[in-house]
């Protein structure tokens, strides 16, 4: 869906982006994950062209970017930013009607969507008349996001979405949004340097430093298998924690025979992580949960201990 | 002082129709040179947002056109635009320029840069991205540019009067050289409150919320071409000749008043002042001026006076006034500065004022020169029998009179000299002799009858056709009221005239004022 080869960025005689390669597949999400100025949030916006490259080759859905007029480009690539970018001038209707009116839609379209979006995104339609300054910064970041899945781009890309938002209200709206199947469906180039918000809401993380990718690979790859030691240290603070988000009840299906078919309820989905289990244990105070593992559609059993065994057992072999 | 009994009301009410005209004028000029500064400043400070490295330069060059006086803006503008609405409007909008320029500047580059990139990354082109996103969320700041613009322009704009551009300054400065309260105050008040609602107005729109800015951004233009078209229409006409009076001139009787009265001279007139008079009639954008019959730039400009055959301007024969007790004081006085008495017509006089004003020569060396030639010239006695205190006001004739005066003094007497010259005005000169800061200074008959002793109008009608019923009126007058002798007039008479260039006047066989008043009754 989104394949970039040997691109770079020079601001200057420094380059910002060193000879990056990747690629996304379609409806993956890949967390650009590094330390201001690693270069990240410049190869996001190579990608709409935004910046420039100065060499290499950028291609979204097989076309070539820089063969595209750069304003038709970006009407079709959703683009959502650090502090939400709403205009202050326009009321939320109508900052959710931009892109749409871009594309010259026709209004009962237009409201058509609007509607559709707001009651998906959990916001009265009583917020249409508001303007942003008359919303708190949750709900704005809400019709950020709103404004970005309009037109339903097949392509979003997020700088540092959630990064204005306190920690509480950040992770809320990040687990909403990571339910919503708009969300599902899309190709993502998410940057952010949050540890936590890359575990949670990446299929692949691309961690960088200085310009240069220093690994890409699912979460548990670059926990369990990191390419040197800067990987390893660069996770190293939240290890615990990140293991427990980066490992899924599936990573432990075959392995441990301590599950066994009961079908109950409470159940989660065997794509939960260890982490979002424990904690939906704690919270309910269960002795025991289900699993349920769609691919197969079969059923097992687990406590919390067991849980912390095999995840224990996981964490050693690897 | 009859003026000032009559109450600011009666005034305004008696003169609306030129009020109503000057306002109108006046927010003409604003508004007009608004909507050019407008119209250039907006691209420019658009164009210098976007291109930061010409910020620098550009404001730079406005903030250099805001700091010249306004005055000589005006000026420098008569030799490129001539006189009248074009050179004011120009003056105008240079000084309006760079509030809207650095306005535009400053609320385009403070416009959020988060919410310009998503505007970009949403698909926005350039021109979508000024017209939808920069320029509305700019537009509190530049209208409050806009609003510091109108605000120096309405002051500035009195200023238009002095070159024939009409405005509320015609009172203004008219009221200010007749000393006529009540004239200054029809022009000032309605100027301050002009400033004062447009400013409370724009200020209410620049208040405004996003959605209701968007009227008035339509309404905004509209109403300023609306407001700058009203002075264009009563400036269509135009007749044969064109005269440019000073404001004081408009408002006296001996002046524009009497002219319409006693000639029944009917011509298109602007205002101005007389700075400029003379040599915008030189350059043809003036054919009649009311100007000085001794001033030296009439021989500068080659400038011919009209005969006032009908003796409406009263004379202006200068002579000595002397302190009584002065006379006592220094027996040899009176003699000595009548020994000048009949030494100097108009034209001598004229050419004496030329060579200081035009030829920069110094007073004193004209002074010297002259007395020299009339064989009059003796070298100083050096003399230690007390001093006499000579005053004059504050322009080259009354310096050069000072300056014959001394050297008379000197050669001709044991008294030494004390000059005290550039008094300012005629109150000024006045107050310092009845004060005993000097001894004399040389005065006019015509300014001693209006400006001091001010009499009422039937005696001022009954003697001011006449030029020994003028000096014995203020001799009689400034004898009893205040012990000052008015001594032998010197001869000249620097009166008011109408002058003509020659060259026209010669050409259109013009040689007195009803000869023009025939020229311009003739189809």
């Amino acid at each position: 869906m989104i394949v970039a080869e040997h691109l770079r960025k020079d601001f200057g005689k420094t380059a910002a982006v060193d000879d990056i390669s990747f690629e996304v597949k379609e409806g993956e999400t890949l967390v650009l994950l590094g330390t201001s100025g690693c270069g990240k949030t410049t190869t996001l916006k190579m990608i709409n062209r935004l910046t420039e490259p100065s060499g290499g080759r950028i291609s979204v859905n097989g076309k070539d970017v820089l063969e595209q007029n750069p304003d038709e480009l970006r009407r079709g690539i959703g683009y959502v930013l650090q502090n939400n970018g709403l205009f202050p001038h326009y009321s939320v209707a109508e900052n959710m009607a931009i892109v749409p009116k871009l594309l010259k839609w026709d209004q009962q379209k237009i409201s058509q969507r609007t509607k559709t979006l707001l009651e998906k995104l959990h916001l009265p339609e009583k917020y249409l008349a508001l303007y942003p300054n008359e919303l708190s910064g949750g709900q704005q970041q809400r019709v950020g996001l709103a404004r970005a899945l309009m037109a339903d781009p097949p392509v979003l890309l997020m700088d540092e979405a959630f990064g204005a938002l306190d920690p509480i209200t950040r992770s809320a709206i990040r687990k909403e949004f990571k339910q919503l199947d708009e969300f599902k469906r899309k190709t993502i180039v998410m940057v952010t340097h949050d540890v936590q918000e890359a575990f949670e809401m990446a299929d692949r993380i691309c961690l960088m430093d200085a310009g240069k990718i220093k690994q890409i690979g699912t979460p548990a790859e670059l926990l369990f298998n990191p390419a040197d030691a800067f990987v390893a240290s660069f996770l190293d603070d939240q290890r615990f924690q990140l293991e427990l988000k980066a490992v899924s009840l599936n990573d432990l299906w075959e392995r441990h025979a301590s599950f066994t078919g009961i079908k109950s309820v409470p159940f989660v989905s065997s794509e939960s992580s260890v982490w979002e289990t424990v904690s939906i244990i704690q919270k309910n105070n269960l002795k025991q949960i289900s699993i349920h593992q769609p691919k197969t559609d079969s059923w097992k059993q687990t406590s919390l201990k067991e849980l912390m065994d095999a995840f224990f057992t996981l964490q050693k072999s690897a | 002082m009859n003026n000032q009994q009559q109450s600011l009301w009666q005034f305004m009410r008696q003169e609306h129709e030129k009020l109503l005209q000057q306002t109108i004028e006046h927010l003409g000029l604003t508004f007009t040179s608004l909507l050019l500064a407008i119209l250039i400043g907006l691209p420019l400070g658009i164009w210098i947002a976007r291109k930061k490295q010409f910020a620098g330069s550009v404001l730079g060059f406005a903030g250099v056109l805001q700091t010249i006086p306004s005055i000589a803006l005006l000026g420098f503008m008569i030799p490129l635009l001539g006189i009248g609405p074009k050179p004011a409007i120009v003056a105008l909008f240079l000084y309006a320029l760079l509030p809207i320029i650095r306005n535009t500047f400053t609320g385009i580059s403070e416009v959020n840069a988060t919410v310009k990139e998503a505007a970009r990354g949403m698909g926005m082109s350039s021109w979508q991205i000024l017209f939808k996103v920069e320029l509305p969320l700019a537009m509190p700041v530049l209208l409050a540019g806009i609003r510091t613009a109108t605000v120096i322009n309405v002051g500035v704009a009195t200023l238009a009067a002095f070159i024939a551009a009409g405005g509320l300054g015609e009172f203004i400065f008219g009221g200010i050289s007749l000393n006529n309260t009540n004239m200054i105050l029809a022009g000032a008040i309605p100027a301050a409150l002009l400033a004062i609602i447009l400013d409370f107005l724009l200020s209410r729109i620049q208040n405004l919320s996003f959605k209701k800015i968007k009227v008035f951004l339509w309404l905004l233009p509209v109403a300023m071409l609306l407001l700058s078209s009203f002075y264009f229409i009563p400036n269509l006409g135009k007749g044969k000749l064109l005269a440019g009076f000073t404001p004081e001139f408009m408002g006296r009787r001996d002046g524009d008043l009497g002219l319409r009265e006693i000639y029944g001279l009917k011509i298109k007139t602007v205002v101005i002042s007389d700075a400029v008079m003379y040599k915008a009639a030189f350059e043809k954008h003036l054919d009649v001026i009311s100007g000085y019959s001794t001033d030296g730039r009439l021989k500068a400009f080659d400038l011919t006076i009209l005969e006032d055959n009908k003796h409406i301007f009263p004379p202006y024969y200068c002579a000595p006034v002397v302190r009584k007790d002065a006379l006592q004081k220094f027996p040899e006085l009176e003699k000595t500065l009548n020994l000048l008495s009949g030494t100097i017509n108009d034209s001598i006089m004229t050419d004496l004022n030329y060579k200081v004003d035009y030829l920069k020569q110094s007073p004193e060396k004209v002074a010297h020169d002259f007395l020299v030639k009339q064989q009059l010239f003796r070298p100083s006695r050096n003399g230690k029998n007390g001093t006499v205190r000579i005053g004059s006001k504050i322009f080259g004739e009354q310096y050069i009179l000072a300056a014959m005066y001394a050297d008379l003094i000197q050669g001709y007497t044991n008294y030494a000299v004390a000059t005290k010259t550039g008094l300012g005005g005629t109150k000024i000169c006045f107050d310092a002799l009845t004060n005993n800061q000097i001894d004399f200074y040389p005065e006019y008959t015509g300014t001693g009858l209006l400006v001091i002793l001010q009499p009422p109008q039937k005696t001022t009608d009954s003697i001011s056709g006449s030029k020994p019923k003028v000096y014995n009126f203020v001799k009689k007058m400034f004898e009893q009221q205040y012990a000052l002798e008015w001594l032998k007039p010197i001869g000249f008479n620097n009166a008011y005239a109408l002058m003509m260039r020659s060259k026209q006047a010669r050409g259109l066989h013009i040689k007195t004022i009803s000869d023009l008043k025939k020229y311009l009754q003739k189809e």
